[in-house]
């Protein structure tokens, strides 16, 4: 069986149960390569958790998860990152008393074997360090790269987290709210980086946004969770105008942004 | 040259740099400086001390796990190296032999520990390692006929590490040039090399993902660090170190029993020794454990002079009395907590968190 036939990445019946509250219920789905597929729902919808359930951050109660027609759910998160997956997350989640260019690195290093080099100085894998620098410079981070990265700016704590995502140079790449609370000038920074990174069409990206101006301008196809249901899914247009959308956002009072 | 001894991770304050080349400067001539066979011995554990401390804050202040066995693998060293040297005899085969099994023994022991439960809550961890400390003590006072029980064991050393054997016939500034002073000099080269190991070691691309899981192991795991593997090669590596400071702590004392390698109190001591010099700095393990050692020594002297100088005053000459000692080690220790949380080397840094 060869790769190409199967979709890069797929859901199948994911399920999972907080106590009685079921916050991703039977969702099954597929995305493809060269896709953007923005998933939108009202807060508490069960996106991150979606999220959480294909990386490995949480184990699924019913369901499965493949990442290029590999079974992986019953991976560790570590090896599911190593099988492709790319994770930002929504709760900035960096390693906060290290430096932004460290935080960086350790991502490069993640995906060299040079974890367990016990005896080498880390200071001299310069080719480490380049990477880490070339990274920090595509989110615009590079004069703060001495700084520790508890110190810094929510919106520049934000690009950091976006930096860590690409310093994995993953093939799945999952955004979650990159943009959230974000100034207006810092926001098109990250949104001008996920359409360079859309233009190679090798990579698949997930991208959870409440922002409809956003979606519109960059998803390939839209998918909406509500109450942990996928209710809807289809292109862009088609989903926007559904009835079943505009009664999800109806609820929650983010209808004007639809 | 010197980017590469220290790892590129130097001091960053000159009143440390200061304070750690007095210490250096201190232990590599003591023998000359302070003569007498009490401070060397002073000095000898201090070297001994650093190791162990040091040990531990790779696994406490790089890695953040809580390990209260670490004075087990610390013993098995020393035992390791007592049994054979009591039961085959004074010579190197058997002290080599004996250490070398101590050490690796206790590398295993940490291998088990970690696979058991490295996976499951810090706190678990931490109740584990405790478990472990007890019934490593109470197993080594069953078999007393293999390691003496309550008394410990004494024992001969290898003649060239003996009092009676000389290097040289001549003194050299008033020194005799013996096996005791040749031992001394073993310990501090072995000591030495051990820190500075270490230093390699934490700043290594190994030493940057124990310092990432310490911060953050949820980020670690999803950037790929399959964190239970690298925080149990930390603890096989800090008990193997731990177990090469036991040995050397058998062959300075001639003695190995449980109040000197095993018992609670040293457990403490090395906490105390990690969090006064400052966690996550090895340069704090050589600034605490210098000042512990040192008014574990001399403090009882220190007190027994000054009672007697304020003998006319009332309340206290008791308040100084020697035996409040310890009382005043805790005293010293919660002053210097609530005064540089981030210990000594984080107060002298000037930051707040050492890095
Ligand atoms: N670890 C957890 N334990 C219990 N409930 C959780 C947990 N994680 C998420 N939830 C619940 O699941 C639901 C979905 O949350 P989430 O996925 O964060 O929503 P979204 O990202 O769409 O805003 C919420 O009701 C939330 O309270
Ligand atoms: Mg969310």
């Amino acid at each position: 069986m060869t790769h190409a036939e199967h979709p890069v990445l797929a859901t199948d019946g994911l399920t999972v149960r907080f106590g009685g509250h079921v916050a991703v219920n039977d969702v099954t789905c597929a995305f493809h390569r060269g896709t953007l597929t923005a998933i939108v729902g009202p807060n508490g919808a069960g996106k991150t958790t979606y999220f959480n359930l294909i990386s490995g951050q949480l184990k699924a109660t019913a369901g499965r998860v493949f990442v290029n027609g590999e079974d992986v759910t019953r991976f560790p998160a570590p090896r599911r990152t190593e099988r492709g997956i790319g994770r930002a997350f929504q709760l900035t989640n960096l390693f906060p008393n290290l430096s932004v260019l460290e935080n960086v690195r350790l991502a490069v290093q993640a995906r060299s074997a040079h974890g367990f080099s016990l005896f080498s100085m880390a200071s001299r894998h310069v080719e480490l360090i380049e990477q880490a620098e070339h990274v920090l410079a595509r989110v615009g981070l590079l004069d703060r790269a001495g700084a520790v990265a508890a110190t810094l700016s929510h919106g520049d704590k934000r690009k950091l987290e976006v930096g860590m995502m690409l310093a994995l140079e993953r093939d799945i790449l999952m955004f979650d709210e990159p943009t959230a609370g974000m100034s207006v000038d810092e926001a098109p920074v990250i949104l001008d980086l996920i359409r360079q990174i859309k233009a190679d069409t090798s990579k698949t990206i997930l991208l959870v946004e409440h922002k409809m101006d956003v979606i519109r301008s960059l998803a390939d196809r839209i998918i909406v969770l509500h109450n942990g249901y996928l209710v809807a899914d289809g292109a862009p247009a088609e989903v926007m105008s559904s009835p079943i959308v505009q009664e999800a956002y109806l609820g929650t009072g983010v209808a004007d942004h639809v | 040259m010197l980017n590469t001894l220290f790892s590129g991770d130097f001091p960053r304050s000159r009143w440390l740099t200061g304070l750690l080349l007095l210490i250096a400067v201190a232990l590599l001539l003591a023998p000359f400086l302070f003569p007498g066979s009490r401070p060397l011995d002073t000095a000898a554990k201090v070297c001994i001390f650093i190791v162990l401390v040091a040990s531990y804050d790779l696994l406490l202040g790089y890695t953040g796990v809580v390990s209260f066995a670490h004075t087990v693998f610390f013993g098995m060293g020393a035992y390791g190296a007592a049994i054979a040297l009591a039961k085959v005899g004074p010579g190197w085969g058997a002290l080599l032999t004996g250490g070398a099994l101590g050490v690796l023994s206790a590398m295993v022991l940490a291998l088990l520990i970690a696979l058991f439960s490295l996976r499951v809550r810090a706190i678990f961890f931490a109740m584990v390692t405790l478990a472990v400390a007890s019934a490593f003590a109470i197993l080594v006072s069953q078999l007393f006929h293999i390691t003496g029980g309550e008394d410990g064991l004494s024992y001969s050393l290898p003649r060239e590490l003996t009092p009676a054997f000389r290097l040289v016939q001549d003194k050299v500034f008033d020194v005799r040039i013996d096996g005791r002073l040749l031992t001394y000099y073993l310990v501090l080269t072995a000591c030495a090399g051990l820190f500075l190991g270490l230093l390699r070691l934490v700043n290594s691309p190994f030493g940057r993902v124990l310092q990432a899981i310490r911060e953050n192991e949820f980020r670690a795991e999803a950037l790929g660090y399959r964190t239970v593997l690298y925080r149990t090669l930390a603890s096989c590596i800090a008990a193997g170190v731990a177990a090469l400071a036991g040995v050397m702590m058998a062959v300075w004392a001639r003695y190995t029993g449980p109040e000197t390698t095993l018992s609670m109190d040293i457990m403490v001591n090395i906490l105390l020794m990690v969090v006064i010099g400052g966690m996550g700095t090895l340069y704090g393990a050589v600034v605490g454990a210098t000042l512990f050692v040192l008014a574990q020594n001399y403090l009882q002297t220190l007190m027994a002079g000054l009672s007697s100088a304020v003998s006319g005053v009332p309340v206290l000459p008791n308040l100084f009395a020697p035996d409040r000692w310890l009382l005043w080690l805790g005293v010293l220790f919660i002053l210097s907590v609530y005064f540089f949380p981030t210990g000594l080397v984080g107060r002298l840094r000037g930051t707040g968190s050492g890095r």
